[in-house]
């Protein structure tokens, strides 16, 4: 039930932030209208955070996850981990793919080589796809999740020192600092919020469906066990 | 301090065949004999803006390359023997934490590529007629580069073992985490083969410092997790 409200609101909530972004209600701020590309690509800046953030905190579920696993070894915590690092590999390519979009319009150029904050993505983006990758290569299921959780802590461990590593080892970042007054409720605060309201959501009831998903697998691996297939 | 004795161990059944080592020695003369017939003769001219030559830009890069990839080779060695002839589960039978075994291992798979960087270096020097300025600090942006190197590196080579496909997934999973080390020692060694200033790289040191000991920490935490049945 409390799944079905939380759906249903996922649902309501992407399509109003959908049109309070595509409408003229979402504002372009003016300053960006000396960029080479159309400004109106400004636009993806209001589900560009919100999905990286959102895989961010999936990232993060991936590491909280992981360490209870390996403290309790209870098989919810493993399915946690799986579900959120599968929603967090998808956002934090889209993360990629949409900044790219916005970068080629806002700056001439998909991809700056130097940029920290791309970079940074990137190396996100690729731990927690060779986390999936370690996933893959185990069969039994205990095992898998013991490796993997250990997987997912050294990964989590290493984000902050790539970070500063990546800063000091590349000059600068093109990458703008979303400097936003959030006091006030202007169009663009409110576009944003719902964003990432809706984002939020889509990312929890995800990783929710992929966890029913897991356990319905779960279920039909033991029938088959019992009736002898 | 049993820790000494399983590197002495590993050490001693290394030196009688001394397969491991010489491969890993060869493989990495054969990347900068790669790098030199690639490169040969465009390597010594100057660039005029930067008064830089060529190999000077490439030559920290070439190395790190030549010891990330032949390490590599050691290590996904390193656990796959024991595992082969079931000698992991006489380590595990040991009256000892598991994390000694950890840190034997370490210590064996640090020496056989401290060896290896030893003989390296010196043949890149000669090929691309090449003059270190600093050599106590490249010394120790080796020293700390290979200890992150390894850290890390013996733990995921712990966790890729038990996996499907070992040797393949070792390196899939273990460049992602090891960016910080890889963009700290590259820079850091450039700095130290062309001006040699230690002061300059303090900030690289400081990220390979504290690279090594957080992994260190971690590793000693979570080891006992990759080889439990």
């Amino acid at each position: 039930m409390i799944k079905k409200i939380l759906f249903t609101l996922t649902a309501v909530l992407m399509l109003i932030s959908i049109y309070f972004i595509f409408s003229s209600f979402s504002p372009i701020p003016v300053n960006l209208k000396e960029a080479p590309g159309d400004p109106i690509n400004f636009k993806i800046f209001y589900f560009h955070l919100p999905i990286a953030i959102s895989a961010y905190l999936a990232f993060a579920i991936v590491f909280v996850s992981s360490v209870l696993y390996l403290r309790g070894k209870q098989q919810i915590w493993d399915i946690v981990a799986l579900s959120a690092a599968e929603v967090g590999v998808i956002f934090a390519f889209l993360t990629l793919v949409s900044g790219s979009i916005w970068a080629r319009s806002a700056w001439g150029e998909y991809w700056v080589t130097w940029d920290v904050r791309l970079n940074t993505s990137l190396v996100l983006f690729l731990i927690y796809l060779s986390y999936l990758m370690v996933r893959q290569a185990v069969e039994e299921p205990e095992k898998r999740a013991r490796l993997s959780a250990v997987f997912g802590i050294v990964g989590f461990v290493g984000v902050p020192i790539s970070y500063v590593s990546i800063r000091l080892w590349t000059r600068a970042t093109l990458h703008p600092v979303a400097e936003l007054d959030y006091s006030t409720f202007s169009p663009l605060i409110i576009t944003l919020f719902m964003n990432f309201a809706a984002f939020f959501l889509l990312a929890a009831s995800l990783i929710l469906i992929r966890m029913d998903n897991e356990r319905l697998k779960e279920k039909g691996n033991e029938l088959k066990r019992i009736k002898g297939l | 301090m049993k820790f000494i004795e399983i590197a002495k161990k590993d050490l001693k059944a290394e030196f009688r065949t001394k397969q491991m080592l010489n491969s890993m020695i060869i493989f990495a003369l054969l990347v900068i004999i790669i790098f030199s017939f690639a490169f040969g003769n465009e390597a010594s001219i100057l660039i005029q803006g930067i008064n830089k030559k060529i190999v000077d830009l490439l030559a920290p890069g070439m190395l790190w390359i030549a010891f990330t990839f032949a390490g590599m080779l050691g290590l996904s060695r390193s656990f796959a023997g024991e595992k082969e002839e079931g000698c992991l589960e006489g380590l595990k039978l040991c009256p000892i934490d598991r994390s000694e075994i950890y840190n034997g291992k370490v210590v064996s798979n640090a020496i056989l590529m401290f060896l290896m960087e030893i003989i390296t270096i010196p043949v890149f020097a000669v090929l691309f007629s090449y003059e270190i300025r600093n050599v106590p600090g490249l010394a120790l942006v080796v020293i700390l580069g290979t200890l992150g190197f390894i850290f890390v590196g013996t733990l995921l080579s712990a966790l890729a073992v038990n996996t499907r496909t070992r040797e393949i997934l070792l390196p899939v999973i273990l460049f992602p985490v090891l960016i910080p080390v890889i963009l700290s020692a590259v820079s850091a060694t450039g700095i130290m083969l062309s001006k040699g200033e230690i002061m300059d790289i303090a900030g690289e040191l400081q990220i390979l410092l504290i690279y090594d000991i957080v992994f260190f920490i971690v590793a000693q935490l979570v080891f006992e997790y990759t080889i439990e049945d």
